[in-house]
Formats: C-alpha cells, sequence, structure tokens
C-alpha cells in the first residue's frame, strides 16, 4: 500500500514518477478494457459509450460543475478512509458515518429558520462532524477496548444507519401531511450557496449546478488533513500506531487513544458529506442520499495513496465517472446507473488491489534501460 | 400446547431456511480465511451465484445447469480474488470490496440488457427451481402427537441444498480436522514460511482453499435464487455475507461454533419477521425498522460482549511472500 518504486542509488533505478503515476494510469486502463467488454456483452459500442461519458462529464460547463460536485463528496469520504487507514484502520463505515452527518447538518438546517446562512452553515459542518464522529465512535471505542472487528462492526454500522435513518424520516421527521419519506424544505435562507451564485456576487457567471461553496470547504479539509499529520505530534503519534503498534507501545504512545481519535476524525470528514448533499443541494433529509459515498471512499483513498493531492485527482476520476455514468442511461436504453458501479469496482479492482499487476514488467523495463544507459555512457566515456 | 409446538417448529423450520445460505457461506469463508486468505467478497460472490444460477434456470429450465453456473460464477470471483491476492500480494479487504461493488452493479447491469425487467430475472416456474425433498409417510406419520408435527414442520419438504448443506457441514468437520489436506489449510493460515519449508507451495495450497469458497459461495446464491426465492431481485443477498462473516469471527473459525452462530442470526431473522406489526404488551408496536436491525445490533453486541479478542488465524489477511 506504500509508494513502490524505491530503487533510489542502485544501478538502472525506477524513477518515481512510475510507482505514483504510470502504473495507476495503466490500472486505469485495464479497467476500461473490462469496463469496454461489460459493455460489449450488453450490445453496445464501447468506445462510442466510454466517450460519451467522458463529454457528459466534462465536456462542457455545467457538467463540469457537476462532476465537481460529486467530487466534494468523494474528497471528504477519500480523506477520511485515508486518515483511518493512516492509523493502520479500516473504514468501510463511512457510508453510515455520512448518513448521519446529513441528519446533523439537516437538524441544524430545520431549527434555526431565519438565521443568517453563514452561521447555519459553520453550525451545520460542526453538527455533521459531531454526528460522523459520533457514529464512528462506538466501533472504534470497540476496537479499542474490546478488539472487535472494526471492518466488522463498521459495515454493521452502516446497516444500523441505514434503519434509523429509515425509521427517523418515516415516522418522525417527515413532514406532516406529507407521503414521501422526508423532511420539510428548508427555509432558502440557510441554504448554502451554490457556486454560481456565490461567484455572481463578484460577477463571474457560471451555469448553474448543484456545485456549492462545500467543494471550498473539501479543498481545506484537504490541507488539514495534511497539516495535521505531518505537522503536528498528533499526527505523528496516529500515523506511529499505524506504522507499527508495538513501537508505538513502547515510545508511550497509546494505541487505543490514538485509534479512537483516528476514527473520530474519519466519521467527521464523512460526515461532511451531509453538508454538500443536505445543505448544498437538496435543501432536505431524503432517504438514501449517500448512495455509496462511503465504498468509493476507500478507492479514492487507495488510488490517491492517503495522500490529500492523490485524493483529490482520485476523487475527480470517480466525479467523472459518477456524472458521466449517470447520463448514460438517458442516452442508451439498454445501459442503467448500476454500470457505473461496474465501472467503480473494476477501478477499485486493478487500481487497488491488483495495483502490482503490472509492477514486475514495468520495472524490468525500465530497469533493463536504466542498465543500458549507464552501460553506454561507460563506454562512452571511456571512448 | 399444541399450538405452541406448531409455532416452536414453525420458527424453527423457518430458521433452518433462513441459515441455509448463511451456513454456506461462512462456511465458504472458513476454508478461505483458514487458509490465510480474508475474503470480505462473500457477499459479492453469493450475489454473482444467485443472478447466474437464476439466468440459467431461466434460459434453460434446468435448475441444475442454472446451479451449476452458480458456482462457475463463484468460483471464477474466487480466482479473481485469488489472483489478486496471492498472486499479486493485493490488499485482501480491497479486493473483497472491489467485488462486492463489482457485482451489485453487473448483476443488475446484465439483468437490465438482457431480461428487460428492471433489473430481475423473470419468475422461475417451478420445474426451474431446486427442489424440495418430500420424505415418505409424512401423512401417515402426523396422527402421531409430537413426532408427527416434527416430522411434517422440521424435515420434511425441506430444500435439497438444505441437506447439501448439512452433508457439508460435517465434511467440513472432517475435512479441517482429520485430512491431510486440511492439516495444510490451517497450517498455511498459521505459519505458511513453515508450509513452504516443508516443500509445499502456499499459493497453490491458497488457491485450492478459494475454490472450494467460489463453489459454496456460488451453491449459497443458488440457493437464495432459485431454491428459495424464484428469481434473482436486485441486492437480494441484503447483506447475509457480511452477516456470515460476522457468525465467522464469532465463532472464531470453527465449524460448531459458526453453525451455532449462523443458526442464531437466522433464528433472529425468524423472529423479526414474527414480530412485524405485532402488539407487544406495554410497549406497542415496535418500528418495523427497529426489528429489522435486530441482527445486526446483535451481531455487533456479540462481538464486542462475548467473543473478547477474536484470535484469527494468525496468516489472515498477510500476503505470503518468499524471501529471496
Amino acid at each position: 500500500m506504500l509508494l513502490s518504486g524505491s530503487g533510489k542509488g542502485q544501478p538502472g533505478a525506477v524513477p518515481g514518477w512510475v510507482g505514483y503515476a504510470l502504473l495507476p494510469v495503466l490500472n486505469l486502463v485495464a479497467a476500461f478494457v473490462l469496463s469496454g467488454l461489460v459493455i460489449l456483452v450488453i450490445g453496445e459500442n464501447p468506445v462510442d459509450v466510454l466517450s460519451l461519458l467522458l463529454s457528459e462529464a466534462l465536456g462542457y460547463p455545467e457538467a463540469i460543475g457537476y462532476t465537481l460536485y460529486y467530487t466534494t463528496d468523494y474528497i471528504f469520504t477519500g480523506l477520511a478512509v485515508a486518515i483511518a487507514f493512516h492509523c493502520g484502520l479500516f473504514n468501510i463505515g463511512g457510508e453510515g458515518q455520512a448518513y448521519l452527518g446529513g441528519l446533523g447538518a439537516g437538524l441544524v438546517a430545520l431549527a434555526l429558520t431565519g438565521w443568517p446562512w453563514p452561521v447555519v452553515a459553520v453550525l451545520a459542518v460542526l453538527a455533521s462532524a459531531l454526528f460522523g464522529a459520533a457514529w464512528a465512535f462506538i466501533p472504534a471505542w470497540l476496537q479499542a477496548k474490546r478488539g472487535s472487528h472494526i471492518v466488522i462492526t463498521t459495515i454493521m454500522f452502516n446497516f444500523i444507519a441505514a434503519s434509523i435513518m429509515t425509521w427517523l424520516l418515516v415516522d418522525v421527521l417527515i413532514r406532516p401531511g406529507s407521503q414521501s419519506p422526508e423532511t420539510r424544505e428548508f427555509d432558502p435562507g440557510v441554504w448554502l450557496p451554490s457556486m454560481d451564485r456565490a461567484l455572481g456576487w463578484f460577477g463571474i457567471a457560471i451555469p448553474a449546478s448543484p456545485l456549492n461553496l462545500s467543494f471550498l470547504w473539501a479543498l481545506a479539509c484537504c490541507l488539514l488533513f495534511h497539516i495535521f499529520l505531518r505537522r503536528t505530534r498528533w499526527g505523528y503519534e496516529l500515523r506511529t500506531v499505524g506504522r507499527n503498534e508495538r513501537a508505538a507501545v513502547y515510545a508511550g504512545i497509546s494505541p487505543a487513544r490514538n485509534i479512537v481519535i483516528a476514527m473520530l476524525i474519519s466519521g467527521a470528514l464523512a460526515g461532511f458529506v451531509g453538508v454538500n448533499e443536505i445543505l448544498g443541494v437538496q435543501h432536505r433529509v431524503i432517504l438514501n442520499f449517500t448512495g455509496g459515498v462511503g465504498f468509493v471512499g476507500i478507492a479514492v483513498a487507495l488510488m490517491g495513496r492517503n495522500h490529500p493531492v492523490g485524493i483529490i485527482l482520485a476523487a475527480l476520476l470517480f466525479g467523472v465517472l459518477a456524472q458521466g455514468g449517470g447520463q448514460l442511461s438517458f442516452e442508451y436504453p439498454t445501459i442503467n446507473r448500476e454500470l457505473v458501479m461496474v465501472i467503480q469496482g473494476l477501478v477499485i479492482l486493478f487500481a487497488g488491489a491488483m495495483e502490482n499487476l503490472f509492477k514486475p514488467q514495468v520495472e524490468a523495463l525500465f530497469r533493463r534501460r536504466g542498465a543500458a544507459a549507464t552501460a553506454d555512457a561507460a563506454t562512452g566515456g571511456r571512448g | 400446547m399444541e399450538d405452541a409446538l406448531l409455532l416452536a417448529l414453525q420458527l424453527l423450520g423457518a430458521t433452518i431456511r433462513v441459515a441455509t445460505p448463511l451456513v454456506l457461506a461462512a462456511f465458504a469463508g472458513m476454508y478461505c480465511e483458514r487458509a490465510g486468505v480474508v475474503d470480505i467478497g462473500l457477499e459479492g460472490k453469493m450475489l454473482a451465484g444467485a443472478f447466474f444460477s437464476a439466468a440459467v434456470a431461466s434460459a434453460t429450465l434446468n435448475p441444475w445447469l442454472g446451479l451449476l453456473a452458480g458456482i462457475a460464477a463463484g468460483v471464477a470471483l474466487a480466482m479473481v480474488h485469488g489472483f489478486a491476492c496471492i498472486t499479486h500480494n493485493g490488499n485482501q479487504v480491497v479486493s473483497g470490496m472491489a467485488i462486492n461493488i463489482l457485482v451489485a452493479g453487473l448483476a443488475p447491469t446484465l439483468a437490465y440488457a438482457w431480461f428487460q425487467q428492471g433489473g430481475q430475472t423473470p419468475l422461475l416456474p417451478n420445474q426451474a427451481r431446486i427442489p424440495a425433498v418430500e420424505l415418505p409417510g409424512a401423512d401417515a406419520l402426523s396422527g402421531i402427537p409430537v413426532l408427527g408435527p416434527v416430522y411434517r414442520e422440521l424435515l420434511n419438504g425441506n430444500n435439497v441444498l438444505i441437506w447439501v448443506t448439512l452433508v457439508l457441514v460435517i465434511a467440513t468437520h472432517w475435512v479441517l480436522y482429520r485430512s491431510r489436506f486440511g492439516l495444510r489449510l490451517r497450517a498455511v493460515g498459521e505459519n505458511p514460511a513453515a508450509v513452504d519449508t516443508a516443500g509445499l507451495s502456499v499459493a497453490t495450497l491458497r488457491y485450492q482453499a478459494l475454490l472450494v469458497t467460489g463453489v459454496l459461495t456460488g451453491m449459497a446464491g443458488s440457493y437464495l435464487s432459485t431454491g428459495h426465492g424464484a428469481g434473482f431481485v436486485r441486492d437480494m443477498t441484503a447483506g447475509k455475507g457480511y452477516l456470515a462473516l460476522a457468525a465467522l469471527i464469532f465463532g472464531k473459525w470453527r465449524p460448531g461454533p459458526t453453525l451455532f452462530a449462523c443458526l442464531l442470526f437466522a433464528f433472529t431473522d425468524a423472529v423479526q419477521v414474527r414480530l412485524q406489526g405485532v402488539v407487544l404488551p406495554g410497549i406497542g408496536v415496535i418500528p418495523v425498522q427497529f426489528i429489522q436491525m435486530l441482527p445486526y445490533v446483535l451481531t455487533v453486541l456479540l462481538l464486542a460482549g462475548f467473543v473478547g479478542k477474536a484470535i484469527a488465524p494468525k496468516a489472515s489477511g498477510i500476503p505470503y511472500v518468499k524471501e529471496r
């Protein structure tokens, strides 16, 4: 899972960009080739479908807005998975934490009708972080104190979150007299401004899209993530526990404490999905607004090598898939939204689990070329 | 008295029917985890098994071909998992997750394209479903108190795969603890280096374990869509693969306790179906969502309270890299 290709100083060393650029691109190509095969089996032309996917995601300004809106979600969940990874934990519960985060943001927005939106936005961010962190706390505590397998408990908490939210929306928070399980719409004054509105204040006109200010918060989170992890004592302790729990114990660092801290931050980050979705776009709490973002976050963190810059790029890729893939069904009657999951699954498989698939061949290629180059230089020097 | 007995028997019957796919999946997981390969892709393999057996059964009207197709799908995905985790030392949890997401998309996508019924297969006629075993003399015995109802409700009319599962449970216990293959399987999960030193191939053993995993998950899926149900519906495994994994951990990777854990989860499920809409004295009607989350809450409670530190096979989850 660590950066590959650290052959510094050896003859014919493999350049670093092979590990973090060339190999992921090769894996992506493999994933897309297989996706193309699936599209062929369905009976459509893969080249047409995939190029339509790209143009629907990046081809015009409105589409880019949509793509970045999806990217926002994936940055949050990608960071959430990554911080847990740095502590050696697998947080599969991003889905449930995001769901609860949305509840937190929604409750704030429902309660504060008439307040200015910046206040509501700050409080909603806090509330979603609190709710998401709370939902991550129980599995974290159980892992730290009781050794309960966190992969299993976070998965179970996804199911439990889904049940609780259904109950809340069907029986408790539902708009009186309404049939569909959702809350009333928030007062327009507390909505998180969309990007087109916000840029409009500065006289910049862009087409309307769900992209909203939480995108900027996502980018800020990337920066905070980096500072916390690399520049603070807490981040150092957290990474130490992730690298070597026993060494951490000998250094006086408590693994249990750091497991809980990592999961609280992880849950809070996942909870921010609720700000983007509920406060920024839906403007009401609805059923299943998360739609798999927590799982995509795993892929994003893996592809981004748990580094904020990588996570932004990987989130962008999955944003393109989500937006472009979602549009395909309008053009092709035989294709529905689930094709996106097929492509996502293949990308995760190739970029995550089979990340070393082409490594031996590619590295051998570079070593041979490097060795040949040094040999040339040596003979050239003598002659 | 008679009614209470009948109710208890019906609950037990439902428990067995619900437990069968869980047991198959949990035992599938037991083989590969005992060999040191973590597989959270049980869910996806089951779903693939369910889809492909229903698709083939509906096309050929032959449930056995459907079963074969389901098993083939399970095995194929298990081999993908092996290729990623054994051959390429990939992350096992990620590979499993990828398979789950892939199948959750692939099954409805193919169903949508092939059958045009909104991501389902057509309803299977009875001849295309895996049959139940009608035991002889159910009517003749029904007059006898206790024994008659037990025979009729509990033993008679069970699906073929339920009996197969029963045999597999016993066989697994024997294979794991009494056979040479089982000894090697357990060894490769605890200390692959020792197995390697003994001149056995770690990779081959792990692939063999995954092969069994694939067969069992395929059967589990097949039971869901062509035995218990009559056709594939979207997301029909509904977390059973994860529950099976939890049962496996709760059972500490041993056949007997794992079987018990599966039966416990299934019993909770059988009870929850009966509790829906029932007015409990003093409490009233419990919202259906709370009843539905019982198995999941139970899993967390069991993992937290009773298992304590679950001691997994030592090498489980760690790719084996030969030192060079």
